[in-house]
């Protein structure tokens, strides 16, 4: 058997990991868990590469620790979802709440709608792990707050969300930021300067940009031909005066 | 409403509290006393204290009706308490000065009790509205008083993880003083300073908590200063001084005068809180984000919840869920 269908409406979310564990383990490839509703911690630490399909609204810390399945949620996300993942993928048809893919190591997120504030707080990256955040509507304040690594996308369209949001890359030490548009430096937050989106930069964000798309059912073209904005940390090491007597 | 709802929206969210304190509020609850205060009082023991709450009351109006509030036995609920409620009118006469006699003489009451008679406590004070709460899961302190025997109009509920303070009965969300009910999440750390503030107008502050701060900050900015409850969240959550420097030359103006005019009442640390009275709600978040909120509207109802399930469980077609802004205050008003 490939496929299971787990019925959550009702159940404790260690129920319904402990399911998905048991399912994961007899090698299931392809879980769909329907009437979701609130449950905290689906899929935390979960390995393997299994595809799971979530009906509903999860709640809080969605796919925290996991590495290397697929949670595609139709529906939108509690606080926090890819808290600490390390890798894999979490697509959501919807939006999210605050702290999306806090402090994740490596994988990717893909939000279809909006996020919270604080997306991407304390994205991390150490040699071949480097977790990727791509938002496709708005977000809020302190994207990317105290950032060391990764990469944070965000596509949404200036004309219809405009950044207005305050504290972007707050205290980032480390990865990168790129929007669509351009930002006024106002809303940069301590330690954070902007370039335009160089050549190179751009390659890189071609094909999450395909995947984006291909994801959502839309056409990447015109978001390829846009412009945008990089936001990096000012120095190596900005924040160096604040903790250190050299 | 009947408060089988409410009841369900919280056990969904049991994980944000630690059993130590639950409880409810319904506006609109005695329709058969809508014109009298409903003063809810803990006693620690019936027949020792009771007499000089009666005694107190009856210097300053009439009770209407009285009775120990019905409660049903669970199993890991501790009766430490014996909840009571008198319907009483304050007599005008006997505060004479005041524009606001009746609230002041029963706002009086409540702060002259709380501090001087101990073992009772005025926990709930306002007319046709009733309070629910004991240290204990939503779902147990629900069903202690079978919530679902009564309506309201307007409810709010909660779920306590004590932090900072012990949990108790009186530290039970919500906390309501006269028409002002208040639930919140998160913690205010300038409670020193709003504490303070607030003595400095007569309130006392007797609940061991953090929370009764915002009931009283609310009493005198909305009640007794009469500000717009927008103007009021400005006050307690105010836009930062960067961001006012930015604003148009009027805009401007107004919120330095409030920034400067209520510094002591602005509220720092992180806290999601929703406010009722009886013709309004409002919620509210700090200024930076610290706690969530989220509403959605379905009809004429207005849901403010921590999280999106919690609605959803109680309005499975609800249709518009976002996120207000931090500082953005949300209001219902009531219709009809």
């Amino acid at each position: 058997m490939n496929t299971v269908r787990i019925d959550a409406r009702g159940m404790h979310y260690s129920l319904l990991n402990t399911a998905i564990r048991k399912a994961v383990a007899s090698g299931v490839r392809e879980i769909i868990v329907d009437n979701v509703m609130g449950q905290r911690f689906i899929a935390d630490g979960l390995k393997g590469d299994a595809t799971l399909t979530i009906h509903g609204v999860p709640g809080g810390d969605l796919g925290m620790f996991m590495s290397g399945p697929t949670c595609i949620v139709h529906g939108n996300c509690d606080h926090a979802p890819g808290n600490t993942m390390d890798n894999g993928k979490i697509i959501i048809h919807g939006s999210a709440g605050d702290a999306v893919a806090h402090s994740m190591r490596g994988g990717k997120v893909f939000v279809r709608d909006n996020v919270g504030y604080r997306a991407g707080i304390h994205m991390k990256q150490y040699m071949e792990k480097r977790p990727v955040l791509v938002i496709g509507g708005s977000y809020r304040a302190f994207l990317g707050e105290y950032m060391a690594g990764g990469l944070i996308l965000s596509l949404g369209d200036p004309a219809v969300h405009p950044h207005t949001e305050r504290g972007i890359g707050s205290g980032i030490h480390g990865g990168k930021i790129v929007i669509r548009g351009n930002i006024d430096e106002y809303y940069l937050g301590v330690g954070a300067r902007t370039f335009t989106l160089s050549n190179e930069g751009m390659d890189e964000i071609i094909p999450l940009i395909e995947e984006y798309a291909g994801y959502f059912g839309i056409d990447p073209d015109p978001l390829i031909h846009e412009s945008y904005t990089q936001v990096t940390p000012s120095s190596s090491r900005p924040f160096a005066s604040k903790y250190t007597w050299e | 409403m009947d408060g089988a709802n409410i009841r369900k929206a919280l056990s969904m969210m049991d994980e944000r509290g630690s059993g130590e304190g639950a409880g409810y509020v319904a506006y609109g609850a005695f329709p058969e006393f809508a014109e009298c205060y409903a003063i809810h009082v803990f006693f620690d023991t019936v027949h020792e204290t009771k007499p000089a709450v009666d005694q107190e009351l009856a210097k300053w109006g009439t009770i209407i009706h009285e009775e120990e509030i019905p409660t049903y036995e669970q199993q890991n609920l501790r009766k430490i308490h014996t909840p009571w409620r008198y319907f009483f009118l304050p007599d005008p006469h006997l505060m004479p000065r005041s524009t606001t006699p009746e609230d002041d003489i029963v706002m009086h009451l409540v702060m002259k009790v709380n501090t001087t008679i101990p073992g009772a406590l005025i926990y709930s004070s306002g007319k046709n509205i009733a309070l629910f709460k004991a240290s204990g899961w939503p779902e147990e302190v629900a069903d202690f008083y079978r919530i679902q025997d009564y309506k309201g109009y307007l409810w709010l509920g909660h779920n306590r993880y004590p932090t900072n303070t012990p949990g108790w009965w009186g530290g039970a969300h919500p906390f309501n003083l006269l028409h002002w009910s208040v639930v919140h999440n998160g913690e205010i750390t300038s409670y020193g300073t709003n504490r303070r503030y607030i003595e400095s107008y007569g309130y006392r502050c007797s609940m061991f908590t953090d929370t009764e701060v915002v009931a009283y900050l609310f009493d005198l900015l909305v009640r007794r200063h009469q500000l717009s409850p927008e103007i009021a969240v400005k006050a307690l959550a105010p836009p930062f001084w960067d961001d006012i420097d930015r604003m148009p030359e009027k805009v401007a103006r107004l919120n330095t005068a409030i920034r400067l005019t209520y510094g002591p009442a602005l509220m720092n640390g992180p806290f999601a809180i929703v406010v009722a009275r009886p013709d309004a709600i409002v919620g509210f978040t700090d200024r930076i984000k610290l706690r969530p909120l989220v509403t959605g509207t379905s009809g004429s109802k207005l849901y403010i919840s921590s999280e999106e399930a919690a609605i959803r469980i109680m309005e499975p077609g609800v249709g518009d869920i976002t996120m207000p802004r931090a500082g953005e205050p949300i209001i219902g008003r009531v219709v009809a």
